[in-house]
């Protein structure tokens, strides 16, 4: 008896080594490139362990089954007539209960961090009106940090293409350009159906709705240039419709900012 | 065809073609009509597959080279439609309840055979008009969610004719749960308790819930997008001041449940396929009733985990995380029940017990993937990219189709007397574990890393996986052809099975194989412990 249940602790602290041995040292994602990122890739780390460890318990319990309990050439009859464990089945409805409402708790958080959980539909520079009602995105400042940071751009997306306009120098452009570390703010809608916008790198995606304005707010954190990818089925080309973000120093994005700077023209 | 309107000759052997002859005719014998659901969904299925296959193809290099664009979009649209419409729902519906809910209440037929009759005669129509609307402007190309507007945007008529072939279907599955339930509650024979109905009547009893409460959404929402795309009405076109976030809210409110609708059946199959070849008795009947039930009453309220990254208020996006992850409790406890079914067994390992384990595990692995969508933050990175794609063919092939073809394993020998091949079996679990696993693992790693999913073209560095992912497919297309030599050779040659070759105790094995017309020759037996393995000699105390 001391025997099996030594035998059953060994195998669990090799499953629990071995999903914490491939959960820090396999990556799967991509680049780090915003304040979102090593957030999302705490929580993916997380989750990847814990389903590392269900999984390869779960493999290994139907494969030993599979193996100790066949049915040899010999055997007449039928095996135990066990037809349930009270017990065993109030654990394993608790254990499972806690995990995920633990993970709910944690996820939450995570979303928290990332801004998720803020008001978005007041007080935004760029409203038409203070009463429009703006849903969801990811905000990851208040509002009254991106009027003072000033980096508002807004996204026009259309079969199947992207354009981003700067208010403050009156000009658009085709390709996205922001400075490295400083909050931006993208107000986003459809000239045509739905599409998406997501940078992998930032581990951030909102859907771009016409006739329903949405919000986006990130903080890029290393210099490069990244995809901006389309991630909602939007007609014929839509694996084509991609753009560019360019993260590049503050005096870099002054430069381009300033070379493509039209004088405001009053008609 | 000949139909007499007299009830009592409804089943009259003289009015009714026979032999091979009878799979063609208005039947109103529900054996009958459970085979024409599967030959009919698995004719489907090959279509799909061929759908399925030419993505692939497409996918095996970065550019758009294999098919024009527009094609590839109707058919992944095909793929998607053929596939859930036509081959899953109705066969772990219509082909496995049909057969089997009779014989597991103790009735002759379903309670409304007529009903039954139409429901099944709806699919071929509506799915020929799905199929044969590429050849009219080109076939719907939104997808198999066809959001507004671009469902509105694109040729009408692939997209009318895609609306009505889906109201079609949705009917005939309507048609199919107010059958189902009304056998279940009103047909059980006399002295039949319910706790003591096999598992997979409790399946369905649950999934015909779903279907009744959900699909007449779909069919409504449906109904406002064709006057949208032909009247020109407002409901979803944000042209005209309507809502395109609206529609996704109605679409997922019957597509979530869908997913059940898809997967509770199955459950109810593994069930009984089990705790038969490793002769032990369900572990845990009680709880898997509860459970079945928990994830029909949770799977009604978790429709906005779609939409993480469309217009959804921040509450919403949290209640709707919440109520996605307590699924994982009822369906865990289901896993552990049937591990705990395999424990201390005398396990036949055969075509039936590996695909049931290899359902198992492929489950556990897409569960796990849902349990961490369901997460805003971690969704909203992988939305609509590979990861989903790879997640739900995780569940609905890795799980699902996967316990289609063990139930055809199993009861093969029930419907034609002879055996399947167990070498060819094998041979074909084999085939489709590895190539399935190749196909779609890497496509989690795809979506993590980048790739949206429904595009014809993608980023170069991504080749290499997609084409690993390809050669999957192209095992998974290999793997038809031991199961379809397997059956033909089996259907003719095969080796007499018996009444009962795997001495099983539901009731379905307690008649002869094939079964006659009226499913026993005399009264139905009273099976009180349809999972009593282990104690016979308790069984045979309690009937005398």
């Amino acid at each position: 008896m001391l025997n099996k249940n030594f035998y059953l602790i060994l195998i669990i602290s090799l499953v629990f080594a071995i999903s914490f041995w491939i959960g820090f040292n396999v990556n799967l994602l991509p680049a780090e490139a915003s304040i979102n990122a090593p957030i999302y890739d705490e929580l993916f780390k997380i989750l990847f362990i814990i389903g590392l460890i269900i999984f390869i318990g779960m493999t290994i319990a139907v494969i030993y089954s599979l193996f100790k309990f066949r049915k040899r050439n010999d055997q007449i009859g039928d095996g135990i007539a066990l037809e349930g464990n009270l017990s065993l089945e109030i654990v394993w409805t608790i254990i499972p209960s806690i995990i995920v409402l633990l993970i709910g708790l944690y996820s939450y958080n995570i979303y928290d961090r990332m801004g998720g959980m803020k008001e978005l539909n007041h007080n935004h520079e760029m409203m038409s009106s203070n009463t429009e009602k703006i849903w969801a995105g990811i905000s990851q400042t208040s509002d009254n940090e991106i009027a003072i940071n000033n980096l508002s751009i807004e996204v026009s997306a259309m079969q199947f293409a992207f354009l981003f306009n700067y208010p403050k120098g009156n000009f658009i452009s085709g390709e996205l350009h922001v400075p490295v570390d400083q909050k931006v703010s993208m107000k986003m809608e459809s000239k045509d159906v739905i599409h998406a916008f997501w940078v992998p790198e930032f581990r951030i995606k909102q859907d771009i709705i016409p006739g329903q304005p949405t919000i986006l707010n990130f903080t890029p954190t290393k210099v490069g240039k990244y995809p901006i990818v389309c991630a909602e089925l939007c007609g014929p080309y839509h694996g084509g419709m991609r753009a560019s973000i360019i993260v590049e120093e503050e005096s870099d994005y002054n430069e381009w900012f300033n070379k493509n700077k039209k004088p405001e023209v009053n008609l | 065809m000949t139909i007499s309107i007299d009830p009592q000759k409804t089943n009259n052997e003289s009015l009714q073609p026979k032999g091979w002859l009878r799979y063609f005719s208005f039947s109103l014998d529900h054996k009958v009509i459970g085979i024409q659901y599967l030959v009919c969904g698995f004719l489907f299925y090959l279509i799909g597959g061929t759908l399925a296959s030419a993505i692939r193809i497409e996918l095996a290099s970065p550019m758009s080279d294999f098919m024009p664009r527009d094609v590839y979009n109707q058919v992944l649209t095909l793929h998607g439609t053929i596939m859930i419409f036509l081959w899953i729902v109705p066969v772990v519906n219509g082909a496995f309840g049909n057969y089997l809910i009779p014989f597991y209440v103790g009735a002759r037929d379903m309670a409304f055979p007529r009903l039954n009759a139409v429901a099944f005669w709806l699919i071929p129509p509506s799915g020929l008009m799905l199929v044969a609307s590429y050849f009219v402007e080109g076939a719907a190309q939104a997808g198999w969610t066809a959001y507004p507007p671009l469902s509105i945007t694109t040729p009408q008529s692939g997209q009318i004719i895609w609306i009505l072939s889906v109201l079609l279907l949705g009917g005939s599955s309507i048609f199919g749960g107010i059958n189902f339930i009304a056998t279940i509650i009103k047909l059980r024979r006399p002295g039949l308790k319910l706790m003591q109905l096999p598992m997979y009547c409790w399946a369905m009893l649950g999934t015909s819930l779903l279907v009744v409460l959900s699909t007449p959404v779909l069919a409504g929402t449906l109904i406002l997008l064709s006057f949208d795309i032909i009247a020109n009405t407002g409901f979803f076109n944000p042209v005209l001041g309507g809502n395109v976030v609206v529609y996704q809210h109605l679409f997922w409110f019957y597509s979530h449940p869908a997913v059940y609708i898809m997967v509770l059946p199955a459950f109810g199959l593994v069930s009984e396929i089990l705790p038969v070849h490793a002769r032990k008795p369900l572990f845990g009947y009680t709880t898997m009733v509860f459970s079945i039930m928990g994830i029909v009453v949770l799977g009604l309220v978790v429709w906005a985990h779609h939409m993480f990254t469309s217009g959804t208020p921040p509450w919403m996006r949290l209640f709707f995380t919440i109520a996605t992850a307590f699924i994982a409790v009822p369906t865990g406890i289901k896993f552990f029940n049937w591990v705990a079914t395999l424990w201390g067994g005398k396990i036949s390992i055969n075509s039936a017990m590996l695909f049931s384990c290899g359902f198992i595990i492929n489950f556990v692995f897409g569960g796990i993937t849902g349990v961490a969508l369901a997460q805003v933050p971690f969704d909203i990175h992988v939305h609509d990219t590979y990861f989903v794609v790879a997640h739900f063919h995780y569940i609905v092939y890795g799980g699902t189709v996967f316990i289609i073809f063990s139930s055809i394993y199993h009861w093969f020998p029930k419907v034609t007397g002879k055996m399947l091949n167990e070498k060819l079996g094998i041979l074909h679990f084999i085939i489709t574990f590895i190539g399935f696993n190749l196909c779609f693992a890497p496509q989690h790693w795809l979506g993590l890393n980048g790739m949206p999913r429904r595009v014809a073209e993608y980023d170069p560095q991504f080749q290499f996986v997609n084409q690993i992912s390809s050669l999957g497919a192209l095992l998974m297309a290999i793997s038809t052809i031991p199961f379809l030599i397997n059956v033909f050779l089996s259907v003719r040659n095969g080796k007499y099975a018996g009444d009962n070759p795997w001495n099983a105790l539901t009731p379905e094995w307690l008649t002869s194989s094939p079964p006659p017309i009226e499913n026993w020759e005399g009264e139905a037996p009273l099976v009180e412990e349809p999972y009593g393995y282990g104690k016979e000699i308790l069984n045979e105390n309690k009937n005398i």
